[in-house]
């Protein structure tokens, strides 16, 4: 019987380790200096301000993974001997693998900060980062964020949710505008600032200021302003966690580089989630996405290649979602911060809510490429079947309150969103269907 | 927290405290008045007032001393009847002598002779020839088997002498509880408004004092620091608001004597909607009401983003308001049978009770049509409306149950248990407790037609008193509300209501509701299932890809509020593809079946 050895209980792992379960009879370890089960990193931020507790955090019960014979190994891998198939431990005894996954996940990014090594400065990905922001945020007076993205905007929540005053410094003219066109990263600013976040934009860390006993003091902006404070948050992003295959044969580049059946430059050996780099991303992808449904996907696609059914990885159209603060974002196809060549736009934003939609479509042929949503729950399953069939930005919002997810009563703005959608292109014949009484006639 | 909301907390937090001091303020003193409102039959009357004449016109200053009197006296006068009108050995063996040795024919007739004319030998020469009239006319071979009969009809007839010429255990606790009440005086009685000002209304001042400010907060999720919190964590505030609903429970159930004073704090109020004094029963709906309403304003404000929320809470405030609160007292205030139109069989257990059939059957059309209106509705109404809607419809809509912990409830909806062993646990013992009801109203309607109170050598009336104690009062009462702090909000409905099992077995056989998640949204993050009152691990769903169609699933819609990626929607639809495959988007690579 081929034992399967998976480092890493991520998302990616765990679900390589539950699809190899399915399809095969082999042995399966999963090994993790992390934690001892699975727990949802995405929950991060509820188990510090008190949403949740660690437990709830966990996918599935304690005794899941026994009945489903999956070994769970609670170390931290040293080594990979790839020559002799074997991987050395901090404290068990090495362990001899056919068939090695890694899902090593990612680590925050460092650019080289003077005093990002000081007591009071944490990143925001492990449990072991959690323990470490909740010690260095008792009774501090302030803290500050470094770097805008979907983490650095969760830890600004969480220090909120505590009434801790927070700095968020970023780099960008407008919060994630690397990533959301102007008009919803300065809406999304607005939202951040009317939660009396002392949101920095165009501001630059230079660096940490340390106290006589090692301890945060303030840091230094770029143009020289110093912010005094007790706790700083790196939130610029994160990077394959690449720190045990570096000193193996295993190819790596920014991440561990993979074909498109996942597999590295040596036999038997797989990267899967936040870790893997593709060296030929499938068409329109980046080779390096570190989300959630990337590392589900991945852990679905290799488990059928090691039971045996050799499969390449080939993602649906993208997806994603994230709340900033109180608004929920949604984005299916893609919506690049700035317009393509080829492609058009059309944005609504309400008037006083907080709600949004922005829609791209090619120029031309008028095909619809993709949507961000903000405030307004979309079907998944729509958008998915439009974008793989091609259809045309009529079409969309033709069936837009079909494609409605929002709960029952909530307020539709279809109709607003059409008729402004009209004005700016007056050639456009959408119309809306009348909704039923009560659901029913 | 705000200073306004710290000083709300502290007028609620004294409010509270003068509301249960308010029991101990009054003084007890039976007087002739007293006895005179308390007692209406004039037998009853004279022979209670010659029982605890030793305690008239003293003052008490505790409730408890003057039930502990009340108790003792009535219990001498017990011992005293047991002894004189109970049946002795030797008044058997003085029956025994009018027959002959051998060869024995029985007549009641030869009893009169047996003992003597006074008032106790009358008794028991009735009582045994009540009890022996249908040995009339048999056969005894001799004087010892007849003795053996007569001696376990003597058992049976002082099994029952203290009910009918003393006090049963019944008897003793309604005379308490009306002498208690009669007796009361003091400020409580001389002041009741200003005390009714001073506790329950400054409890209502003093907790929207507290809710109202959170309108400042921007609209959306409010979870900060729920696990953190010692009253919604499990800590000890939590302990101790579990503890003192329970204890409220068990004084509203079993001693009722002891909250007499909160009755009469809310006589005003009783007076204007009915025109009686209040019971303990008016006391508890009165604040029941209240805190739906109160908890109500709460939970809107704090789910001001979400119109479900809102309008699912307006509707459990209306119903309660209405229907269990308003129209059942003016109905009494009409002279017509009060009913509250909205309590269902079989969650309203007594609604097919021979007194509950009489009373609505013999109070004309209106009774008869509210007759019609129960039975209707369990049959017809339940089955359809939660095809079309699911038992949302009832649950978190309509129901007082479900609509005290929607509001009072919210704050601990995230304790309940989520593991499959809960859920295994839950679906036995709420369908026990369906087949339990199922079996005991047939059993007391089959008593009602063919007047026969047993069925296989059970009682049906015994059955009745089980249900009533164990279910209608520890379980929905005392456990239901009073675990809120400790198992969510939902234990009653979750592991015991009888109505949730039925809803929940049409829910989930066939209705047109589901809940639907949403592609491959899910980030497994888990705010669903931990806020799921009813223990529903609505994650290992959705991250699969799969709909949830659960008998327990309320529909409050809290799990869709929830998420934060907007996964979840409540929804009727077609029933075809309700228990469609599990599916997650966004992989080409592999079909996935999950
Ligand atoms: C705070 C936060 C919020 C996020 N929110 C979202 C979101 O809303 N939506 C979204 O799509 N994505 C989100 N992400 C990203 C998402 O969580 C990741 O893409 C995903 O968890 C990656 O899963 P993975 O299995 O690849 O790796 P990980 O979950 O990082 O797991 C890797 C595991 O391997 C262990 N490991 C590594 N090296 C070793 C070793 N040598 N020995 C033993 N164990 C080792 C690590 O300790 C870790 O436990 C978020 C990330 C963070 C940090
Ligand atoms: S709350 Fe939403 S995202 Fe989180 S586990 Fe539940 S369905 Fe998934
Ligand atoms: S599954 Fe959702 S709607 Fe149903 S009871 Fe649980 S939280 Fe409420």
């Amino acid at each position: 019987m081929k034992h399967v050895v998976i480092i890493g209980n991520g998302i990616a792992g765990i679900t390589a380790a539950r699809h190899i379960r399915k399809n095969s009879d082999f042995n399966i370890t999963v090994i993790s200096a992390e934690s001892e089960y699975f727990w949802s990193r995405t929950a991060l931020m509820y188990i510090y301000m008190g949403h949740m507790k660690y437990e709830h955090t966990k996918p599935y019960e304690d005794w899941f993974w026994k009945k489903n014979r999956i070994n769970l190994v609670h170390d931290y891998v040293k080594a990979i001997d790839t020559s002799s198939k074997k991987l050395l431990f901090d404290q068990n005894k090495p362990l001899s693998y056919d068939i090695l996954i890694l899902a090593t996940g990612a680590q925050p990014n460092k650019f080289g900060w003077p005093g990002q090594d000081l007591k009071g400065v944490s990143g925001m990905v492990s449990l072991q980062d959690l323990k470490k922001i909740e010690d260095h945020t008792k009774n501090i007076n302030r803290g500050v964020i470094i770097g805008g993205g979907l983490i650095g905007i969760e830890l600004a929540e969480m220090l909120n949710s505590r009434n801790i005053p927070v700095s968020f410094l970023v780099r960008e003219s407008q919060f994630w505008d690397n990533v959301l066109p102007q008009q919803e990263a300065s809406m999304i600013s607005r939202h951040i600032k009317q939660h009396h976040i002392d949101l920095r934009l165009k501001t630059e860390l230079k660096e940490i200021l340390s106290d006589d006993h090692g301890y945060v003091r303030a840091v230094v902006t770029g143009d020289g302003v110093e912010i005094p404070c007790q706790f700083v948050g790196l939130t610029a992003g994160v990077h394959p966690n690449i720190k045990l295959v570096k000193e193996s044969t295993i190819e790596t580049n920014r991440g561990i580089l993979v074909n498109e059946f996942l597999e590295t430059n040596i036999p038997d050996i797989y990267a899967i989630g936040d870790c893997a780099e593709h060296k030929h991303p499938p068409p329109g992808r980046a080779p390096v996405e570190q989300v959630w449904y990337t590392g589900r996907i991945m852990g679905e696609t290799v488990a059928q290649t090691v039971s045996g059914n050799k499969t390449a990885y080939q993602p649906g159209p993208w997806f994603n979602s994230a709340k900033f603060f109180d608004i929920e974002y949604q984005t299916y196809g893609r919506v690049w911060n700035k317009l393509k060549e080829n492609e058009a736009e059309f944005y609504w934003e309400h008037e006083s809510e907080q709600l949004a939609m922005h829609f791209v479509f090619d120029k031309v042929s008028k095909t619809f490429l993709g949507i961000n949503s903000f405030g307004i729950r979309l079907r998944h399953e729509f958008f998915d079947q439009w974008l793989k069939n091609s259809v045309s930005i009529d079409h969309v919002l033709k069936h837009l309150k079909e494609a409605n997810f929002d709960p029952e009563f909530f307020k539709s703005y279809e109709e607003d969103i059409i008729s402004a959608y009209k004005a700016d292109y007056p050639d456009s014949k959408v119309s809306i269907k009348r909704k039923k009484v009560l659901g029913i006639f | 927290m705000s200073a306004l909301q710290k000083t709300g907390m502290s007028i609620f937090i004294t409010a509270s405290v003068m509301l249960i001091s308010v029991l101990f303020l009054n003084q007890y003193q039976l007087t002739e008045q007293a006895f005179m409102s308390a007692v209406s039959s004039d037998s009853e009357l004279k022979m209670i007032a010659r029982d605890l004449a030793p305690m008239k016109d003293k003052t008490y200053s505790f409730n408890v001393n003057f039930n502990k009197d009340i108790e003792h006296y009535l219990q001498s006068s017990n011992k005293e009847v047991k002894s004189r009108f109970s049946l002795t050995n030797k008044d058997i063996n003085n029956v025994l002598t009018q027959f002959s040795e051998q060869g024995i024919k029985y007549s009641t007739e030869k009893i009169s002779g047996a003992l003597d004319g006074s008032e106790e030998g009358k008794f028991k020469v009735q009582k045994l020839k009540d009890y022996t009239s249908w040995m009339e006319g048999r056969e005894y071979s001799d004087l010892a088997s007849l003795e053996e009969h007569l001696k376990n009809t003597k058992n049976n007839i002082n099994a029952n002498v203290i009910n009918e010429k003393g006090y049963g255990d019944h008897k003793i606790k309604a005379l308490k509880l009306a002498l208690t009440r009669q007796s009361s005086f003091g400020p409580i009685t001389e002041n009741t408004l200003l005390w009714l000002l001073l506790t329950i209304g400054l409890g209502v001042v003093g907790a929207l004092m507290y809710i109202l400010p959170k309108l400042g907060l921007l609209p959306g999720i409010k979870n900060d620091h729920i696990f953190h919190s010692p009253n919604s964590g499990r800590g000890w505030i939590g302990y101790m608001v579990g503890f003192l609903l329970i204890g409220f429970y068990v004084i509203l159930y079993w001693f009722p004597e002891y909250m007499t004073s909160w009755m009469i704090l809310v006589d005003p109020i009783s007076l204007v909607l009915n025109g009686n004094e209040a019971s303990q029963w008016f006391f508890y709906g009165f604040l029941y009401t209240l805190a739906i309403g109160v908890m109500g304003i709460r939970m809107i404000i704090k789910y001001r983003h979400s119109k479900y929320q809102m309008i699912r809470t307006y509707s459990v405030i209306f119903f309660q308001v209405a229907f269990a609160f308003l129209i059942p007292e003016i109905l009494i205030r009409l002279n017509k049978p009060s009913m509250d139109l909205k309590n269902i069989w079989p969650l309203n257990y007594t609604f097919f009770f021979d007194y509950n059939i009489e009373n609505l059957t013999q109070t004309g059309s209106i009774g008869l049509g509210m007759l019609m209106w129960g039975i209707i509705l369990t049959l017809i109404g339940v089955p359809i409306i939660t095809y079309f809607y699911g038992k949302r419809w009832y649950c978190s809509w309509v129901c007082g149950c479900g609509g005290l912990a929607e509001t009072l409830g919210d704050p601990y909806r995230q304790l309940s248990d989520k593991s499959l062993k809960a859920w295994k646990i839950e679906r036995w013992m709420i369908h026990s407790v369906l087949v339990f009801v199922v079996v005991m109203t047939f059993g007391t309607l089959y008593t009602y037609f063919t007047g026969s109170s047993e069925i296989i050598g059970i009682s049906t009336y015994d059955f009745r008193s089980v249900y009533g104690f164990v279910i209608g009062a520890a379980f929905a009462g005392v456990v239901g509300v009073g675990f809120y702090p400790f198992m969510g909000s939902r234990v009653w409905c979750r592991f015991g209501c009888p109505l949730a099992a039925y809803l929940g077995i049409v829910q989930r056989f066939k209705s047109r509701f589901r809940i639907t998640t949403n592609g491959a949204q899910c980030i497994s993050c888990g705010n669903c299932s931990t806020y799921c009152e009813m223990g529903i691990d609505v994650r290992s769903y959705a991250q699969k890809g799969q709909n949830i169609v659960r008998a327990s699933c309320v529909g409050c819609g809290v799990c869709s509020s929830v998420c934060p990626r907007g996964v979840l929607k409540l929804e009727n639809k077609d029933p075809k593809g309700r228990f469609g495959e599990a599916i997650l988007i966004g992989n080409e690579g592999v079909k996935m079946k999950t």
